[in-house]
Order: structure tokens, then C-alpha cells, then sequence
């Protein structure tokens, strides 16, 4: 890829990332680390890719550790992120009940 | 699939990415956001499947792939399932530990594939995401060693720690200069190896009360390892995944900061600067005020305003439910009750809430700190369960001890102070608490749940 794409997309997604989370409250802070911790876990694509292009049992055998690896963040992060936010879901749901009514 | 789509679809999960960013910002689309980024995370991962840059499909070793995803499942999805809500934020450092790892693998086979073809810019990607992923790696575990207490919470410091730090990461820039000259496959595996090293003895010193802190500061780390293996891999989507991370993690790590009153540099450099503290050994002989669970009870019935402070203690016995029990019985009583949650309750910002949450405790009584702090004056009793640094005057009063310049729950201002605790040991960050032989305090020891039981039905029979 060109140079200067990569450059674009870099410094745009750092704005991106500053601009989307820079007001949250505390009470969000540790489900928000988790579902970025999550995100990063992409890197399953990676690891993926690079099995594909393996041809000999070192690189393979490295490539699948790092699959397992990046499939337990990226699976385990949004899990876990999930159990936290449901709780928050449950809360919310009630307070709107006993709201409305 | 042509290479076109393949990118736009990946682009595609980029800004859903981006959406769950969002979403996880607000308390009400917080859920959605996190099941969006799950949704763009499988798309990008099933279309890779798709799309091969040799032209041919399937994959190769694509049973292996399989088979190593298959693992990862059944690893990942029952600990994240079963893991209780008190030790979440352990898991999510080693969460984002394996990433990192992850990273720095991929990064270690591209370099072994290309050889001596690789152009400069991406042996320097690559020399990036080996020294932070494995950082990052190393780093975690470590952290997470410190959460599940298998190891001192305590910062660890050493003599002449400093010179070690300071000369594992020279030989690491040394080791990386060596790579990028040399393209040889030994220096990129020494590299890795002095990275590893870096990353435990980086966050040894750190004190347990700024674990999260660190945390949080290396998932922004291992974001941006996603971004520089996104660019040895040519690949988009984890270029802009792994710059969100990085970037939102950085904002994030400073917030958190601000949130503890700690400022970033201190938390991470503080061990090097600080003298060893006097621990006030003294403080163990001293007389403290210890009460019965009927003396509490009394104290609780005559008040008019009471105001429950939560901490990690509560949540380790799983008192969450008998503490709303007593608050709904007070309640009942026209006694005024409120929870004071301080933002690092618990063992990250946030972590209480969630736990009270999972207790059904109403969201109307529950106060962050700066709604709570005026009120403790007119407070005529504050019930400490399983807290203790939240609310250590030390914070205001003793500089130079860890967690001077925390912002604390001012209980002390409250006409009396119940603590429960479970033994005059100090808390996580491991300091003596002057509040505790203060003439207005009384102790109750005990497991917080057992206490909290006893002091419900002395209550009831009164």
C-alpha cells in the first residue's frame, strides 16, 4: 500500500479513537477497556493470514499459537464485556419500568 | 473474492469498530456497541477465509486453522463465562495479554516468511510489534499475578532496579538495531526474549492500587502492535482497529488516571523516585475501638442519615445481597440511606457498580463521590465494608505514601465511622489507615457477609 494511504488512515484513526471516547463517565471505564481489549483481538485476521502463507511446521506451528491466542481475546473480551454490560442492562431495564409506569 | 471487495468489507468492520467504540461510551447503548464490535470482529474474520493473496482457496493449513480457532474457544468462552464478576478485571489483563503475544507471533512468522526480501519499513514494523507485544505479554501476566494475589501487591523494588530497567531497555534498542541491520532470525528471537524481560521488570515496581492504570495502558499498548502488524501484513482493517485501540486505550489510561488522582507518569515512574516508606509497624500495637454486631446495630438504628461505603471486601464474601437487605431495613426505618461509591471501588473505575448491580441494589441510591462527599457532615453514621484506601485520610495527609493525592470518600467528616473488616490488615495498596484509630470508629471483624447477617437480625430485634 502507498505510503501516504497508510500515513491517512494512521493519523485519521487516531482522532477517530480520541474523539469517541473522550467523555465517559467512571462507571463505564472498565467495560470500555474491556470491549477495546476485545477489538484489538482482530488480530485473529493476522494470525490467520499468516498460517495461510506458512509452509514449513515452525512457522505454522508459531502461526497457530497465535490464533489461539488472538481467538481467546477477541472471543473471551467480547464475553466478558457482555457478562459486565448485562448487568448494567438489568438495572437500566427497571429503572425505565418503575419509570413508565 | 477480488481484493477490492475483500477491503471494503473490512473497512466495513473498521467502522462498525468504530460504532462499538462509540456505543460502549453510553450507558444505554453500551451493550449494543459491544455486540457490534463482536458482529464486525466475526465478519472480518469469517471474510478472510474468502479471500487468499496467492489467488488460492481454500486456505492453506486450513485444518489447522480450524482446529487452533476450535481451541481458542474452548478456552476463551469458558472463562470468560464463568470467571466471577471480583476477579473480571484479572481476566481482562490476561485478555489482552495473549493479544499482544498473539501480535508479536504474527509479526515473528511474517519476518521469518519474507527473509532477507523485506523492505526496511517493515523490519521496523516488525522489530515494533515484537518489542511491544511482548511487552505487553509479559507485562500482563504480571498484572495479573498482582490481581489473584499469587504474587505481593505491593510495589516491588529492587537496588539498583532502576539501572536494570534503564539497561534492559537499551540492550532491547540495541537488540532491535541489530535486527534491522542484520535481518538474521537469532536477533528477532533475542529481541523477543529482552522484551519479555522488559515487560515484567516494567511493571514489578508498580504499586497494586495503579495495576489498573497499567492495565489499561497496555491494551492502548498491544492496539498499537495490531496497527504495525496491520502494516507488515498489508492489511487495512488492522491498521484501524489496532490505531482505535491504541488511541481510545491512551485517552482511557488518562482518564482512569484522573479518576484516581494519579497523574501517568508518576504511577509508572513513581517506584523509582519514592523512598522506601517507614512502614508504621507501630500502628499494629496501637488500641482501636472493636464493637459487637448489637453495638452497630444501635448505631445504625438511631441515625438519621447513614451512608454505605462498598469496597472489595464486600464484594470478595458476596455481601452485595445482605448489604441491600440491611439498606432496604433501614429504609423501612425512615432512616435515609445512600451508597458512596467511590470511582475506584473495587479493583477498577467501575467495578462496584457492576457488582451492585448484579444485587439488584437500586441505581437511585447509589452516589458517586462528589454528590456524597458534602453530604458526610450532615451523616451521622458511614458503614465501611471491606473498603479501606478509598477512604484513607493518608491520601490528604501524608505525602510521598502511594496513594497521596487520591481522591478519597470524605467519611471521616460523618459523626461515626463503622468499619467491617476482617483484620486490621491494611488494603490493597497497603497502607496503615489512621481513620482506623480515630475515637469515633468502630470495628467489627469479621467476614463482611457473616457481620452483615448478625447486624440485620440485632437490627431486627431491636
Amino acid at each position: 500500500m502507498e505510503a501516504m494511504a497508510i500515513i491517512s488512515i494512521f493519523t485519521l484513526s487516531i482522532f477517530v479513537g480520541f474523539e469517541v471516547v473522550s467523555k465517559v463517565s467512571s462507571t463505564l471505564h472498565t467495560p470500555l477497556m474491556s470491549g477495546a481489549n476485545a477489538i484489538h483481538g482482530v488480530i485473529l485476521v493476522g494470525a490467520i493470514i499468516v498460517a495461510d502463507h506458512s509452509d514449513n511446521s515452525l512457522e505454522l506451528g508459531l502461526s497457530l499459537a497465535a490464533i489461539v491466542l488472538a481467538t481467546i481475546n477477541m472471543v473471551g473480551g467480547f464475553v466478558v464485556t457482555d457478562r459486565m454490560l448485562e448487568m448494567f442492562k438489568g438495572k437500566g431495564a427497571k429503572n425505565k419500568g418503575s419509570g413508565d409506569k | 473474492m477480488s481484493r477490492f471487495l475483500y477491503e471494503l468489507i473490512g473497512l466495513g468492520a473498521g467502522v462498525m469498530f468504530i460504532l462499538a467504540l462509540k456505543g460502549l461510551s453510553h450507558p444505554r447503548t453500551a451493550r449494543r456497541g459491544n455486540l457490534l464490535g463482536a458482529a464486525g470482529a466475526t465478519i472480518a474474520t469469517i471474510t478472510v477465509f474468502f479471500y487468499s493473496s496467492d489467488g488460492q482457496l481454500p486456505l492453506n493449513n486450513l485444518g489447522w486453522i480450524l482446529g487452533a480457532i476450535a481451541f481458542g474457544l474452548i478456552i476463551g468462552v469458558p472463562a470468560a463465562r464463568r470467571v466471577q464478576m471480583t476477579a473480571m478485571p484479572q481476566l481482562v489483563a490476561l485478555f489482552n495479554g495473549v493479544g499482544g503475544g498473539a501480535a508479536a507471533l504474527v509479526a515473528i512468522v511474517e519476518y521469518l516468511k519474507l527473509g532477507q526480501s523485506a523492505s526496511t519499513t517493515v523490519v521496523i514494523a516488525t522489530v515494533f510489534t515484537v518489542i511491544v507485544g511482548s511487552t505487553s505479554f509479559s507485562g500482563s501476566i504480571v498484572t495479573f499475578l498482582k490481581l489473584q494475589e499469587l504474587m505481593t501487591t505491593r510495589p516491588v523494588v529492587f537496588a539498583g532496579g532502576r539501572f536494570v530497567i534503564a539497561g534492559t531497555l537499551l540492550a532491547t534498542l540495541g537488540c532491535a538495531g541489530w535486527v534491522v541491520t542484520s535481518l538474521g532470525t537469532t536477533p528477532l528471537l533475542v529481541l523477543a526474549g529482552l522484551s519479555l524481560a522488559f515487560g515484567i521488570l516494567f511493571v514489578l515496581p508498580v504499586g497494586g492500587a495503579d495495576v489498573p492504570i497499567v492495565i489499561s495502558l497496555l491494551n492502548a499498548f498491544t492496539g498499537l502492535t495490531v496497527a504495525a502488524g496491520g502494516y507488515v501484513l498489508d492489511s487495512t482493517l488492522l491498521i484501524i482497529a489496532g490505531t482505535l485501540v491504541g488511541a481510545s486505550g491512551t485517552i482511557l489510561t488518562r482518564l482512569m488516571a484522573e479518576a484516581m488522582g494519579r497523574s501517568l507518569f508518576g504511577t509508572l515512574f513513581g517506584a523509582f523516585t519514592a523512598k522506601p516508606q517507614d512502614s508504621s509497624g507501630t500502628g499494629e500495637d496501637r488500641p482501636v475501638k472493636s464493637g459487637s454486631a448489637d453495638d452497630v446495630a444501635i448505631l445504625l438504628n438511631y441515625a438519621r442519615r447513614v451512608v454505605i461505603v462498598p469496597g472489595f471486601g464486600l464484594a470478595v464474601a458476596q455481601a452485595q445481597h445482605t448489604v441491600r437487605e440491611l439498606a432496604d431495613l433501614l429504609s423501612a426505618k425512615g432512616i435515609d440511606v445512600a451508597y458512596g461509591i467511590h470511582p475506584v471501588a473495587g479493583r477498577m473505575p467501575g467495578h462496584m457498580n457492576v457488582l451492585l448491580a448484579e444485587a439488584n441494589v437500586p441505581y437511585e441510591q447509589l452516589s458517586e463521590m462528589d454528590e456524597v462527599n458534602p453530604t458526610f457532615p450532615q451523616t451521622d453514621v458511614a458503614l465501611i465494608i471491606g473498603a479501606n484506601d478509598v477512604v484513607n485520610p493518608a491520601a490528604k495527609t501524608t505525602p510521598g505514601c502511594p496513594i497521596y493525592g487520591m481522591p478519597i470518600l470524605d467519611v471521616s467528616q460523618a459523626g461515626n465511622v463503622i468499619f467491617l473488616k476482617r483484620s486490621m490488615r491494611p488494603g490493597f495498596a497497603g497502607i496503615e489507615n489512621e481513620l482506623l484509630f480515630d475515637a469515633k470508629t468502630t470495628l467489627l471483624f469479621g467476614d463482611a457477609k457473616a457481620s452483615l447477617t448478625k447486624v440485620v437480625s440485632a437490627l431486627k430485634a431491636l
